[in-house]
């Protein structure tokens, strides 16, 4: 079962994430003026961003569950349910990405979607990330599936950066860095530069919640599987024409590599 | 490495070169999406030409699906994967060897692939070195990747179409590279220092030595 601690933490950060959403709206949408170019549409770098960098943070955090579950010194099934919990609210966050960006592009630039370097690498991540959770899917034991993931989702993270050279050589119409530009002169608002900033921090709260809540229902389905498969062998030792003789009390499960009556 | 390399190579030639699998079945099937990409896009002379570079490649990474899918099903249908281990055959090997099986098929496909792309498209073709390079390279890329996939993505029932989700937004770079590369060389506008080869290179290392390190892991799991 979860620990005390692990499920108060959770809790926390979920009412944190709650009133930071809540102060990210209300500063967003009401304190915050409208742009000089942009007008109302400005609103939606308060989300359009945060989400971005939080679909890159999960899947940071899914090549370090890779690594350290491929690292056979700190090999833990835990480590691979955390990769596969951050892939999925990653995939969800790409997604999300997707969504306020073409929001955005549609009254911006004129199109829904344009085949600029940072859309395409992004439309590329989303369909690499799925591609890594259909492959978890694929049935296999735990063993199995986490070496044939992990090795999956670092390859995926390792292809980033060549995919993203590539679509950035082929077009670029993407707006440059706002705030972190070479000259580190941020060219926006103060007040919105907070929001912005508050948007990133609401964002990655909310992912660490989605991410903790994901995490446990991954570690409950271990433990259902295990359960489910430790049933099966018992009900297998009981059957009377089994090769493992008559049938045994229920206490007795004894070792499977060593039948006690053959 | 090297010396079980060759073997598996030579053993999946020479299943390849009595199935014919590649000639009988993929080879057509590259040559019916020339046509039905002719169907899709407009049929005038100057559409195709200037497509031609893109449809190839793309033609190419449809065919080599079918391909690395097959290099690896040899082994796992009746576990025969197993027994090469048993005996010793190092997982590194194994994999050079898929690659550079797969590798002489599709560049003897890529070749009479050419010939449909000429015949049916009629591009002004130059360049012949960059040409030549850029599809050694880009060949390489996407077997290390493919065989690289098909090996992960292999025991499930939806491999064929588990595969290519995994496998198409991976060797992505690939297709753009590769088809850019050609752009270049037709229009004879550079030679080998083109910057879309590098990044073929860099794609091809980069999926031979991740092939390599993990192939063992992906055998053994």
């Amino acid at each position: 079962m979860e620990s005390r601690g692990y499920r108060w933490s959770r809790r926390a950060i979920g009412i944190v994430s709650l009133l930071l959403v809540a102060a990210t709206v209300i500063l967003g949408l009401w304190i915050t003026p409208p742009d000089v170019v942009q007008g109302q549409l400005v609103r939606l770098i308060y989300v359009h961003p945060p989400v971005a960098w939080v679909a890159y943070l999960a899947y940071g955090v899914t090549s370090i569950g890779s690594i350290l579950y491929l690292w056979k010194r700190t090999r833990n099934l835990k480590w691979d349910l955390l990769a596969a919990a951050s892939a999925e609210v990653g995939v969800v966050f790409t997604g999300l990405t997707l969504i306020t960006g073409s929001i955005w592009g549609r009254p911006a630039w004129g199109v829904w979607w344009t085949w600029d370097a940072r859309l395409t690498t992004t439309a590329l991540l989303f369909v690499l990330y799925l591609g890594y959770l259909a492959l978890r899917r694929v049935p296999a034991d735990s063993h199995q599936r986490a070496v044939r993931s992990s090795i999956a989702g670092l390859i995926a993270f390792i292809d980033v950066p060549i995919v993203h050279q590539s679509v950035v050589w082929w077009r670029t119409l993407h707006q440059g860095a706002t705030v972190l530009n070479p000259s580190l002169s941020p060219k926006i608002h103060g007040e919105m530069a907070m929001t912005l900033l508050l948007g990133f921090i609401t964002f990655t709260s909310v992912y660490a919640w989605m991410l903790m809540h994901r995490y446990q229902i991954a570690i409950l389905e271990q433990k259902v599987l295990d359960a489910e498969l430790d049933q099966l062998i018992e009900e297998r030792r009981r059957e009377p024409d089994s090769q493992y003789g008559e049938a045994r009390p229920a206490n007795d499960v004894g070792n499977i590599d060593q039948p006690s009556k053959v | 490495m090297w010396r079980d390399a060759l073997l598996i190579a030579a053993k999946d030639l020479r299943i390849e070169f009595r199935s014919k699998v590649t000639l009988n079945l993929i080879l057509p099937f590259a040559f019916v999406v020339l046509i039905i990409f002719a169907f899709a896009l407009d049929t005038s002379p100057g559409t195709l030409q200037k497509v031609a570079p893109g449809l190839f490649w793309l033609a190419v990474l449809f065919s080599s699906i079918f391909s690395v899918d097959r290099a690896v099903a040899i082994e796992t249908d009746d576990n025969a994967g197993d027994g090469l281990l048993v005996y010793g055959v190092d997982p590194g090997g194994i994999f050079l060897g898929k690659v550079v099986s797969v590798f002489v098929q599709l560049f003897l496909l890529e070749i009479f692939l050419l010939l449909g792309v000429v015949i049916l498209y009629g591009p002004k073709i130059g360049g012949w070195l960059l040409m030549l390079a850029s599809a050694f390279f880009a060949t390489i890329g996407l077997c290390a990747a493919g065989v690289t996939y098909s090996q992960l993505a292999s025991g499930s029932r939806a491999k064929q179409t588990l595969l290519p989700l995994l496998l198409v937004p991976v060797v992505s770079p690939v297709l753009l590279a590769a088809t850019k590369a050609w752009q270049d060389a037709f229009a004879v506008t550079s030679s080998l220092g083109d910057p879309w080869l590098r990044l073929l290179i860099v794609f091809a290392v980069v999926y031979l030595a991740l092939g390599a390190i993990f192939y063992s892991s992906i055998l053994e799991g």
